[in-house]
């Protein structure tokens, strides 16, 4: 079904047509005192989160982050003060049919052991009445959204998956019942930094399609700079210590707090300000699954490569190889025995750096939407672009 | 012995049946009864201490004391061995079930209210299966005690096996006395393993693959 009556051209994969989807979410004044207690966790916080951006909520522990999450799916109650959600008081609701159309991420997934990762997924759907086929259908794409191979993991169970596996199940749960708000709760804690930094470039490209307003609560400064298009900064009491963009955070600090927070070495936390698709990215030649090796090989040497890309039927890097290794493959298999190096191009140039070194190939592969291969970005183009970007701004 | 099974085999059969039957009623009500009472002592912790105690105690009454006891108040026939057989039933499921309920991590429990579960629905699709297979396990320990307790029940005149055992030892050296107290004991004791076997069947088929050991 590839035909459409209106006479508009597909979408195209690098501008993103969607509308924003998320709704705006307004603190007034509120407070949370827990029973017991003299002082209050959250201490009177006024803050609008605004439609279809990603805040994430970053401070010392025990400075209120969670508990002001909590009171947007009315897990908490406030003790004082009002919270809405595209304009309505969320108390105005049922909390559970609220709940409903909230997404909620919390560490490592949270899966339900005795549901499959498909029964996992369908529950909200399945809470809200949806059909049988339209929950089947929502599974299969959400699968393919965190990059899982619908058939062969819709029926697994979660200790059957990695953690990482885990995670995306959880978010792709999240996002199952197509919820304008997505909150998550320090939702890559759990994972190796490989692992966290792919599921993170995921999620910004999930973003970028969905336009979700999302919620997210981090203990890493560099995942809060990454993701965010803006930082709450809090203090103890949830006390505002800096709500801004990342840029301002960084180079505006408000205050000796927030400069302590983010920490020294700030112009090295530039590098996670910017992206790889700031980058020039070569274009190889590249060879497809089931090609002859040694054919491969050959035209990449004509091209004056060192290695050959295998790319899948969906243009998504399957493998990556000497030009000696695969001319001594028959066939360029489906799947590769080594890790390649892949980061997003929403992923950071300190991401690209991290995943270069770990690389035997002085580079890493780039993917967009929905893991496509992009190009290459090598060694020289990073070390190229810390020049340019050094000479520009001397501070 | 042969003669007097093959004399008696159809009474045999319809004993046997009616314990079988005595002790899977009873332990079916019994764990609807626990199941509710574990939820109860789950929800209100100071319950807890309470509940463990009873089970530990409750199973230290002999079972003749409390038949006796249950005559004068309800007299003689089903309902004494009904009533004596599910209370002991109910005590190890609800120890089990206890232990299940409250062994379902609390955070587990949190995103699925987060997610917008209502209390039925967690639970029913989230609590209840996750302590299923501990349930299962509590249930298979209160089949066996039951069909022993089912046999001493016989005493008020209840139904099933342990009339034999009891008419054995009554005529103790007379001719059959020694048949009858053999196929009442044996028969309870291949019931037992049959049952079993039939409840650790369906304890793997309703237990979820996720969390089967
Ligand atoms: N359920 C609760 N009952 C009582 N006090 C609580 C409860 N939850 C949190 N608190 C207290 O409220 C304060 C804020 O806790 P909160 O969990 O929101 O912190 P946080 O910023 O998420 O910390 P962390 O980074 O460690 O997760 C803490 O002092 C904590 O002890
Ligand atoms: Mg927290």
């Amino acid at each position: 079904m590839s035909t459409t009556t209106s006479g508009q051209p597909a979408p195209e994969k690098d501008s993103p047509t969607s509308a924003v989807s998320g709704a705006e979410i307004v603190f007034d004044n509120v407070v949370k005192t827990y029973p017991g207690q003299s002082t209050p966790a959250v201490d009177n916080l006024s803050l609008t989160v605004p439609a279809g951006k990603i805040v994430m909520f970053i401070g010392p522990s025990g400075c209120g982050k969670t508990t002001t999450l909590k009171m947007i799916n009315r897990l908490h109650e406030p003790t004082s003060g009002t919270i809405t959600i595209d304009g309505e008081d969320i108390r105005s609701k049922n909390a559970t049919e609220l709940r409903r159309t909230i997404g909620y991420v919390i560490q490592g997934g949270s899966l339900f052991p005795h549901m499959t990762v498909e029964e996992n997924i369908a529950l909200v759907p399945g809470l809200l009445k949806w059909d049988k086929k339209d929950i089947a259908a929502r599974v299969e794409d959400l699968l393919e959204l965190v990059g899982l191979d619908p058939s062969r993991y819709r029926n697994r169970y979660p200790k059957e998956l990695s953690g990482g596996q885990q995670q995306r199940v959880g978010v792709a749960r999240g996002l199952a019942a197509d919820p304008p708000v997505l909150l998550m709760d320090e939702p890559f804690g759990a994972v190796d930094p490989i692992t966290r930094q792919r599921l993170q470039d995921e999620l910004m490209s999930i973003q970028e399609e969905l336009q979700k307003t999302i919620v997210c609560v981090t203990h890493d400064i560099d995942e809060a700079i990454k993701l965010g298009d803006r930082i709450l900064l809090l203090s103890e009491g949830a006390h505002v210590a800096q709500y801004d963009t990342p840029q301002e955070i960084l180079s505006n600090p408000a205050d000796e707090f927030v400069e302590d927070f983010v920490g020294s070495g700030s112009s090295l936390k530039q590098l996670s300000l910017s992206r790889v698709d700031e980058l020039e990215l070569q274009q190889p030649v590249i060879a497809s699954v089931g090609d002859e090796g040694s054919a491969a090989a050959a035209a990449a040497r004509a091209a004056g490569q060192k290695d050959v890309i295998v790319l899948d039927a969906r243009r998504r890097p399957v493998g990556w190889y000497s030009l000696g290794e695969a001319t001594r493959m028959s066939r360029l298999p489906q799947e590769s025995h080594e890790d390649i190096s892949v980061v997003d191009r929403r992923a950071t140039i300190n991401d690209a750096l991290d995943s270069m070194l770990a690389s035997s190939h002085g580079g890493v592969l780039v993917t967009g939407r929905r893991d496509e291969f992009l190009g290459v970005v090598t060694f020289t183009a990073v070390t190229e672009h810390i020049r340019s970007t050094s000479e520009s701004s001397p501070s | 012995m042969v003669d007097f099974i093959a004399d008696k085999w159809q009474d045999i059969l319809f004993r046997s049946y009616q314990h079988v039957s005595l002790v899977v009623q009873s332990v079916l009500l019994a764990t609807i009864i626990a199941i509710a009472l574990a939820v109860l002592v789950t929800q209100i912790p100071r319950l807890r201490s309470a509940a463990n105690m009873i089970s530990a105690i409750g199973l230290t009454i002999p079972s003749l004391a409390l038949l006796g006891l249950l005559v004068p108040l309800v007299g003689i026939g089903t309902l004494p061995p009904v009533i004596a057989v599910t209370f002991y039933a109910t005590l190890p499921i609800l120890r089990n079930a206890v232990v299940g309920l409250s062994g379902v991590s609390p955070t587990l429990l949190e995103s699925a209210k987060g997610m917008g579960m209502g209390s039925l629905t967690r639970f029913r699709r989230v609590q209840l299966p996750m302590a299923w297979p501990v349930i299962m396990a509590g249930l298979r320990v209160s089949t066996q005690m039951s069909m022993g307790v089912a046999a001493i029940a016989a005493y008020v005149l209840g139904p099933g096996l342990g009339t034999y055992i009891f008419t054995g030892l009554a005529q103790i050296g007379g001719a059959n006395a020694l048949n009858y107290a053999l196929v009442g004991t044996f028969g309870v004791v291949i019931l037992a393993l049959l049952l079993d076997a039939v409840l650790l069947l369906v304890s793997r088929l309703t237990t979820s693959k996720g969390i089967r050991v």
